[in-house]
């Protein structure tokens, strides 16, 4: 069995988790294996039918009062206790700020291997094969597991979604034994940043800037430009963000985050290798850069040599009307 | 405050990396190591906590005797002591192997503390494991990817990295903390802290006397193969008035990458 972990935001399965059953699935018909899934603490009963329409036959639905609120400690021990009875081969889940948390918390109890991050997932001899980058993808390792279960934490944005069908599936609650003073770690409040409800991490379009943006404002036309374009989000440049003009939660590179959107769009970024690491993975790449020898326009799908400052007002306008059509 | 502060020595980030041994293994030949950029993070709050609550900071290394020269810098930066576990074998890419040495080093070794801190992840294994496995395997709390963290008494409240927000997170001491960019500005080494870091002596630590099991000491990643990515080819480049350019980029966008 392959037991994908459930995660849910404002009461909605994330699409990271369903990328992740929609693998399961696939990989799981390969292997011949049941695909399972897991929900912990607060789960709407109207949601099961989107998991079993990708493909999952059983929903575990693991509640408790000490499961309310997510918490590293409390999760863990309600899914090592699901493991333990079901004998998966396989726990997966996204590669989320949440999965990265809590699955080592899980390995760990299970006395698990824990593939993180992973980008591809294949089926040779039987067994399980993870590729995941190191280096933020300087290079690529693929590596097996030993011993069952095997944990792997897939990156959001990679996975295709499968094509949801009209199925059945049997949801099986549990309530999971776990004592509020086993939750030493609490989340108090989510503080939610401003305008930005996108993660680079999530997005399908990155608008992203470096130096030749030369001021924190000028970030404002990369935020205009993302506000037109469906699932965007502003990234930046390490030297961006070290001067100050955005926060380093937009940061892309080996110092900030590894992403793999469907389009990258690099403005004034002249493409550094801890740069280019962090952003390789982008299925196309656009840059517009004043110097035609910067990195960037090397591995550039498409690149404009001019300025930014005069390519992005007619790029608004072009983007709408073919975004209207 | 006795506060432990777990670091790495990796290539820098301006590296290129090379494969060898028939694709299983990193080639180390010619690459600049340094402290991992999040272990700087994680150095430079130890010191500001000690600097507010009083205490110690120690710092520890898992990895080969070149790890001393992190170790130092970890001393000039004003940590008081470092140990060195030394660890002469391939890097397994197992965070849960790396959890049970430093998890058993503190059994074993360290009669109290308060505070585990480690950089989110290091750069290049880049499996952010560490600091939850080392948590789970004492049976501590975790806050993980900390942008703000203030301690008070037995407690302590750290904000944390999520998608688009922060989680303010209110955990119990002893606790293990995991430090992102943005937690502060790390100092440089002073010309006197790097003269008194010379004169310290570093203990080493073998893997063989914190005595772990062989369950603990075997990776469960079998390294199938390491490959360099596909590389990306420049693809058009255009040059000319803007409008144009914008132009020539939308239909691109839209008709040959279809992405748009």
């Amino acid at each position: 069995m392959i037991l994908v972990f459930l995660e849910t935001r404002e009461g909605k399965i994330k699409k990271s988790s369903l990328e992740v059953l929609s693998e399961g699935a696939r990989r799981a018909g390969e292997m011949n294996a049941a695909l399972a899934a897991a929900a912990v603490g607060p789960f709407d009963q109207a949601l099961a039918a989107e998991v079993f329409g990708l493909g999952a036959r059983t929903l575990y639905h693991l509640e408790g009062p000490a499961l309310e609120k997510y918490s590293s400690q409390g999760f863990a021990l309600a899914l090592a206790g699901l493991a333990a009875e079901v004998k998966p081969k396989a726990v997966w889940m996204a590669a989320s700020a949440l999965g990265r948390d809590l699955a080592p918390r899980l390995a760990a109890k299970l006395k698990a291997g824990l593939a993180s991050d992973c980008t591809k997932v294949a089926v040779a001899g039987g067994r399980l094969e993870y590729t995941r980058p190191i280096f933020a993808g300087k290079a690529l390792m693929t590596l097996a597991l030993q011993g069952d279960p095997g944990l792997a934490t897939l990156r959001p944005n990679v996975f295709a979604l499968g094509e949801a069908k009209s199925a059945q599936g049997e949801v099986v609650k549990k309530t999971a034994a776990v004592a509020e003073d086993q939750v030493k770690a609490r989340v108090e409040e989510i503080q939610k940043e401003q305008g930005a409800a996108l993660d680079v991490t999530e997005a399908e379009i990155i608008v992203s800037g470096g130096r030749g943006l030369k001021a924190a404002e000028n970030f404002g036309l990369l935020q205009e430009l993302a506000a037109i374009l469906p699932r965007a989000a502003v990234g930046a440049s390490r030297s961006a963000v070290d001067s100050g003009w955005i926060g380093h939660q937009h940061q892309v590179g080996q110092t900030g985050k590894t992403v793999s959107p469907n389009l990258y769009m690099a403005f004034g970024v002249s493409g550094a290798i801890q740069h280019l690491a962090g952003m390789s993975g982008s299925k196309v790449i656009v840059a517009v850069n004043k110097d035609p020898e910067a990195p960037i326009l090397k591995v550039a799908d498409f690149g404009i040599v001019g300025d930014l400052f005069e390519v992005i007002p007619p790029l608004k306008d072009e983007l709408k009307k073919a975004l209207s059509d | 405050m006795n506060i432990f502060v777990f670091v790495k020595r990796v290539p820098d980030t301006e590296s290129r990396i090379r494969i060898q041994d028939g694709g299983r293994a990193v080639a180390e030949e010619g690459l600049n190591f340094v402290l991992s950029p999040y272990d700087e993070y994680a150095v430079e709050e130890a010191l500001r906590l000690k600097a507010a609550k009083g205490g110690t900071v120690t710092a520890v290394a898992l990895g080969p005797d070149e790890s001393l020269v992190i170790l130092r810098k970890c001393l000039a930066m004003g940590a008081d002591e470092a140990v060195l576990i030394k660890d002469v074998g391939p890097e397994t890419y197992d965070g849960l192997r790396t959890a049970a040495v430093l998890a058993k080093y503190m059994t074993a070794k360290v009669p109290q503390f308060d505070l585990l801190l480690f950089g989110k992840q290091s750069v290049g294994a880049d499996n952010a494991q560490v600091p939850s496995m080392v948590g789970e395997l004492l049976g501590l709390p975790q806050v993980n990817v900390v942008t703000k963290l203030e301690i008070e008494g037995g407690a302590g409240t750290a904000l944390r990295e999520i998608e688009g927000a922060r989680e303010k997170v209110v955990f119990s001491l002893p606790a293990v903390i995991s430090a992102q960019k943005g937690l502060n500005e790390p100092r440089y080494e002073t010309l006197r802290g790097i003269m008194a870091a010379k004169k310290k002596t570093i203990p080493v630590v073998t893997i063989a006397e914190l005595e772990l099991s062989a369950e603990e000491t075997t990776s469960r990643v079998e390294i199938l193969r390491i490959e360099a990515p596909s590389p990306r080819l420049a693809g058009k480049v255009v040059t000319g008035p803007a409008a144009d350019a914008a132009r020539q980029l939308v239909e691109f966008l839209h008709n040959d990458a279809k992405v748009i």
